[in-house]
């Protein structure tokens, strides 16, 4: 029963209601509910890493990675959701794997510029190829399920209760994981990094499982972009924009709780959805606005604004 | 008895600057003994190499039997060295519970046992335990960073002392504390590691302290250990007074017992 937190009771609530309103929905929702899934699992890494005192300014380059390792799978006939998700996630996870023995040496704006820089590498070597289409890139053809193949709008719904369930696991996961010793010594390694080598443990190797970590949500998020809006291409997956827009969501979001980077990533999909639809001139101008608002009046995030109605004096993260 | 801490002909140097030559120490098990010298002699700059902080330009250290030499100070940790800061290396923005929590859940957790929860009821217990035996159950829900000098620097060594270790090295335990609170400190102190059997290297500007609560002295001087003994006779060394203590202190001695010192 210790692991039925507030927030697991709220996770599971929040999955069972959207299981159910995924036969309802309608597309266009379920379409802004499937790119806020996908962005708010990278945010969710970006929160990890921030927790342990760092900001990545390239987390596009794992999202990015996932995503084309998915769309190339299609491109030599593989389909399988399963297998297109597990591929993406688990190449950028490696990806972060090797990346990690550099970045792990690094802290603050060179921590945060270092990953730029790979994802800018990323970015010029997708643009360079043309067998992937170059800038346009190449569409990703509609996935099957485990030999299931639906058609029309039954693939959005298949896609979108697949993806729910996985993220479903994965923010569970986070929350559990926070609250172990390993999960704990982000705030450790973020404090006083001298004292953790001095207790026994290394910051680096900390940072290092973070950072794994944080890459293999990306590339979950990349491959189910990907799948979701069926084409992949650079300006729109591995650009450095793409990175400034995962750090505005974690910033939109705060880094209190896991449910909070789901909460932000739609918050931030809605603002640019109606920005663009009614101030097409201006739309960039709102959506910097609404940062620069959040940062002023709500530091901590969208969440904060919980604990504030709940605790009025003194409010603390979760 | 048994020696737990050897070094031998131990070099340090900083381009031109000799920071450590020809030190050669040997530890016994439950020793207390205190380090002291001028700013700069390499009293830090021993206990920096000894932890693996530093590595030595030329020598030995030896640990329990095997050598020491090279490895990063999570590793001289964990073999049994511990050590805390003239300027205390905390969790500043955590309550001090949670420093210590995370101190014993870093000592007794590794592989798998990093995933299993950081709090758990029987380490609480323990967390709450040792913040009685460090006298700072009553700051027990404080924010570090708001913690007084003192029990800051109490903080600091509760925390390298979790791991129980053989050797503990307190880098200037009661620098920046008041006349008036520099002895109730090392009582806590001393008595806590005093029941953890563990024997104890302190850095020391204050000969009273030196007097009462150590066995052995070092001195360094430019780098040099120039006296290594018992502390009533490090204190009358001529060449301790003259490089370390300072004729000002054998003055006030003499005339009132002592309560200031150079």
């Amino acid at each position: 029963m210790r692991y039925l937190d507030k927030t697991v009771v709220g996770l599971s609530i929040a999955f069972l209601v959207l299981l159910w309103a995924d036969f309802f929905m309608a597309e266009w929702m379920r379409f802004v509910g499937l790119q806020s899934l996908s962005r708010g699992a990278v945010a969710l890494g970006l929160l990890v890493l921030w927790r342990t005192g760092l900001v990545s300014f390239g987390h596009a380059l794992y999202f990015g990675f996932g995503a084309y390792a998915a769309a190339m799978l299609t491109l030599i006939g593989f389909h399988d959701a399963f297998l297109l998700v597990f591929a993406g996630t688990f190449s950028a996870g490696l990806l972060a794997f090797l990346l990690g023995f550099l970045l792990r040496r690094y802290r603050a704006i060179f921590f945060a510029l270092l990953n730029l820089a790979f994802s800018m590498i990323l970015y010029g070597v997708i643009v360079k190829t043309e067998e992937l289409g170059s800038t346009d890139g190449f569409s990703v053809r509609a996935p099957t399920f485990l030999g299931y193949a639906p058609e029309g709008e039954a693939v959005q719904t298949a896609l979108f209760l697949f993806t729910l369930v996985f993220t479903y696991i994965i923010t569970v996961g986070v929350h559990l994981y926070l609250k172990t010793t390993l999960g704990g010594m982000s705030m450790a390694v973020r404090e006083n990094e001298i004292r953790v080598e001095y207790l026994g443990y290394s910051a680096e190797k900390v940072i290092h499982y973070k950072y794994v970590f944080s890459g293999l949500v990306a590339g979950f998020g990349g491959a189910i972009m990907a799948l979701a809006i069926g084409q992949v291409d650079p300006d729109s997956m591995a650009n450095w924009t793409v990175s400034g827009e995962f750090v505005f969501i974690t910033i939109l979001s705060g880094i209190g709780n896991v449910a909070a980077t789901y909460v932000g990533a739609l918050v931030f999909e809605l603002i640019r959805t109606y920005a663009f639809e009614y101030a097409p001139q201006y739309w960039q101008f709102i959506l910097g606005g609404s940062l620069l608002a959040i940062i002023m009046f709500l530091p901590d995030g969208i969440w904060s604004l919980l604990s504030r109605l709940r605790k009025p004096e003194g409010a603390r993260g979760l | 008895m048994s020696v737990v801490l050897e070094v031998r002909d131990l070099q340090k140097t900083f381009g031109a600057v000799v920071a450590a030559k020809d030190v050669n120490v040997s530890v016994e098990e439950h020793e207390i003994i205190g380090i002291i010298g001028a700013n700069g002699a390499g009293k830090t700059t021993f206990v920096n190499m000894v932890t693996g902080y530093l590595k030595p330009t030329s020598g030995q250290i030896d640990f329990v039997g095997r050598s020491i030499l090279g490895l990063p100070p999570r590793e001289i940790t964990r073999l049994g060295i511990s050590r805390s800061f003239q300027v205390p290396q905390i969790f500043a923005s955590e309550t001090v519970f949670d420093n210590l929590q995370m101190a014993y859940a870093i000592a007794e957790e590794t592989g798998l046992g990093l995933f299993s929860p950081l709090q758990n009821d029987a380490r609480g217990e323990r967390v709450d335990n040792h913040l009685q035996r460090y006298q700072i159950a009553e700051y027990r829900n404080a924010t570090a960073s708001t913690l007084p000098q003192g029990t800051r620097k109490l903080l600091d060594i509760a925390m390298a002392a979790v791991r129980k270790p053989t050797i503990l090295m307190l880098d200037e335990p009661t620098s920046g504390i008041s006349v008036e609170e520099k002895f109730g400190l090392m009582d806590v102190i001393m008595e806590a590691l005093r029941q953890d059997r563990t024997t104890v290297l302190f850095i020391e500007h204050d000969m009273e302290i030196v007097e009462r609560y150590v066995s052995r002295v070092l001195a360094f001087y430019q780098g040099a250990i120039i006296c290594d003994a018992p502390t009533a006779e490090a204190l009358i060394d001529p060449g301790v007074r003259e490089f370390v203590i300072g004729e000002e202190y054998h003055r006030t001695r003499s005339k009132t017992g002592g309560i200031e010192d150079a």
